[in-house]
């Protein structure tokens, strides 16, 4: 929270919401948000499957309207393809047969909306999808089709898909899942340098919060239409918790990893 | 198998006028198939096209009954079938049963309408399996014109068709209007196929419109590279099946079929080698 005091005091918010409820039917799926994610902030949103986290990101993509309530992003009403955005989603298989490589992706992420095939500011095009793609790693296999790629690589290019277009808020829909370990922290180190470097508020959707325990500013803790929001050191706690899940659940510090322990499995308490 | 292949004559042929506008249209159906057989590839969308194909059929089978334009038939009934399998499904689960049911009626009602006509019979199944002698200057206009038109979309929309195409979760949050877009590929996917299916037949659509696409997605991964194959691709098979058929005096589709099937096994081999190449 540091971070975002000193910084830019007097700027908006990149992400502001108040009183935001979501409803499907009879099921809410989570009622009266008030969150602000400053410039430069990391935002992690936890919360066990179904909770409505990738709804949250839905609605900041401009994708759906809020059930009642305001949203802003960067001052301005949600729409679709705002290109202050950058969108990692949520891991889908590609086709292994498709016909698109590496820095097709990427580059799709910087000017697919526009349109034309593209002729025009081929070199600098070219050097943009270039430095995007160095930054993940991911220059060895630019020339692969995407969908022969492991899951790792993909959503690695996914990354770099997503900060080729310069954005000012980095909406993230659990980017770590298939990672492992040394990947993990590529992916993470390169979002936490990004909003360093550029101020990019960043959402990180993840079930796993210790790969970007040092990195969190605050947390989002949606569970069943309950939601608290805190630094981890407020909300990762035994008493928030159970409180949230409606039953025992235990949060143990080992060295530094945070481990959540769910009184039963019912709940489906992750991590 | 004497009967087969022949080139007998051949030179006398192809100076003869329907020869030559039989061939300028295999040429300019070769662009347009080929330019948008990568995309078909993409989207998963050959069944899709041979839905398209058998309701071109049923639309020129009504036409041949009524008494209009076989082409206008088979454009309307393409460019109708597009639209509906664009309305209804972009899941591809629920939009191939769809295609399947509607397939399977528009077939029936078009066999149907065939067997009330009177006419000539040629007529009657060269709408199956196509023919190339029924090209005339009118109907090369209408193809060059359509052709044009299919290729300046193409051109305009390039870039967010292959997003919506290849990537269409984040091509939503980009702001490319993935379903318009959908609406927009399946009427050029009827237009072109209503062209293809007087020459190469409705059962064989799909010999030109996915066959050069799918051989060119085993050999490239680059988008533009594929296209440039498809194209080159559709290409050898409509000419080439052409210019075979001339000769033997056979149905041309036979020959386009057989070509664009060597060419994509052909590709299937080349890829196998070259990775097994590529590992040692
Ligand atoms: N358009 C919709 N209509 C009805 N229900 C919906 C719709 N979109 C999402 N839901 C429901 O809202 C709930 C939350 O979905 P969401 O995808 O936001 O969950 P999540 O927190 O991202 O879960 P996961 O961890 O599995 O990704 C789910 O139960 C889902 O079925
Ligand atoms: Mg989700």
């Amino acid at each position: 929270m540091v971070v975002t005091l000193e910084r830019v005091p007097t700027v908006a918010p990149a992400v502001a919401m108040r009183g935001a409820s979501v409803r499907f039917g009879e099921r809410t799926l989570w009622d009266d948000l008030d969150l602000d994610v400053a410039r430069g902030e990391f935002l992690a949103v936890l919360g066990p499957n179904g909770s409505g986290k990738t709804t949250l990101i839905r609605v900041l993509l401009g994708l759906l309207p809020l059930s009642r309530g305001e949203v802003r992003i960067g001052g301005a009403a949600p729409r679709r393809g705002s290109p202050t955005i950058g969108y990692v989603p949520q891991q889908k298989a590609l086709d292994p047969d498709l016909p698109l490589r590496g820095r097709d992706l990427v580059g799709l992420g910087l000017d697919g909306h526009r349109l034309g095939v593209g002729l025009r500011g081929r070199r600098e095009r070219r050097a943009r999808v270039d430095a995007a793609l160095a930054s993940v790693g991911g220059t060895a296999y630019a020339h692969s089709p995407v969908g022969r790629l492991s899951g790792g690589e993909q959503q690695r290019l996914r990354v770099a898909q997503a900060l080729v277009g310069d954005p000012d808020v980095l909406l993230c829909d659990e980017p770590l899942l298939s990672l492992d370990l040394a990947h993990q922290r590529t992916v993470t180190d390169l979002i936490d340098a990004r909003r360093r470097d550029h101020d990019t508020a960043v959402l990180f959707v993840t079930h796993e919060i210790n790969p970007v325990l040092p990195l969190v500013d605050r947390v989002l803790y949606l569970v069943d239409g309950r939601f608290r929001i805190g630094p981890p050191s407020e909300v990762m706690t035994s008493a928030v918790l159970s409180e949230l899940y409606g039953t025992e659940v235990d949060v143990l510090r080992v060295r530094d990893r945070l481990v959540v322990v769910g009184a039963d499995g019912r709940n489906g308490v992750h991590h | 198998m004497d009967r087969l292949f022949g080139f007998e004559g051949l030179g006398e042929l192809l100076a003869l006028g329907f020869v030559q506008n039989a061939l300028i249209a295999c040429a300019v159906l070769g662009v347009v198939a080929g330019a948008l057989a990568p995309l078909i590839v993409s989207r998963g969308m050959a069944f899709a096209v041979h839905g398209t194909a058998e309701l071109a059929f049923t639309g020129g089978a009504a036409a041949l009954l009524i008494g209009v334009g076989v082409g206008l038939g088979a454009v309307a009934g393409a460019v109708v079938a597009g639209l509906v399998f664009g309305i209804l499904g972009l899941r591809q689960r629920e939009r191939d049963s769809v295609i399947g049911v509607v397939l399977a009626f528009g077939l029936g009602l078009g066999v149907l309408m065939l067997s009330l006509y009177s006419g000539r019979a040629s007529n009657r199944f060269g709408l199956l399996t196509g023919s190339i002698v029924s090209v005339d200057s009118a109907d090369l206009i209408v193809l060059a014109v359509v052709a044009v038109l299919v290729i300046a979309v193409l051109a305009v929309l390039y870039r967010p068709l292959l997003f919506a195409s290849t990537d269409p979760d984040v091509a939503v949050a980009r702001g490319v209007p993935v379903r318009a877009l959908s609406l927009v590929f399946a009427v050029l996917v009827g237009l072109v196929t209503a062209l293809a299916v007087p020459i190469v037949g409705a059962i064989l659509v799909l010999s030109v419109m996915i066959a050069p696409g799918a051989a060119a997605a085993r050999v490239t991964a680059s988008p533009l590279v594929a296209t440039v194959i498809a194209v080159a691709f559709a290409e050898i098979a409509l000419v080439g099946g052409a210019i075979l058929s001339l000769a033997p005096g056979l149905p041309v589709s036979g020959y386009v079929a057989a070509l664009a099937f060597l060419l994509y096994v052909g590709c299937r081999v080349f890829a196998r080698l070259r990775g097994r190449a590529a590992v040692a």
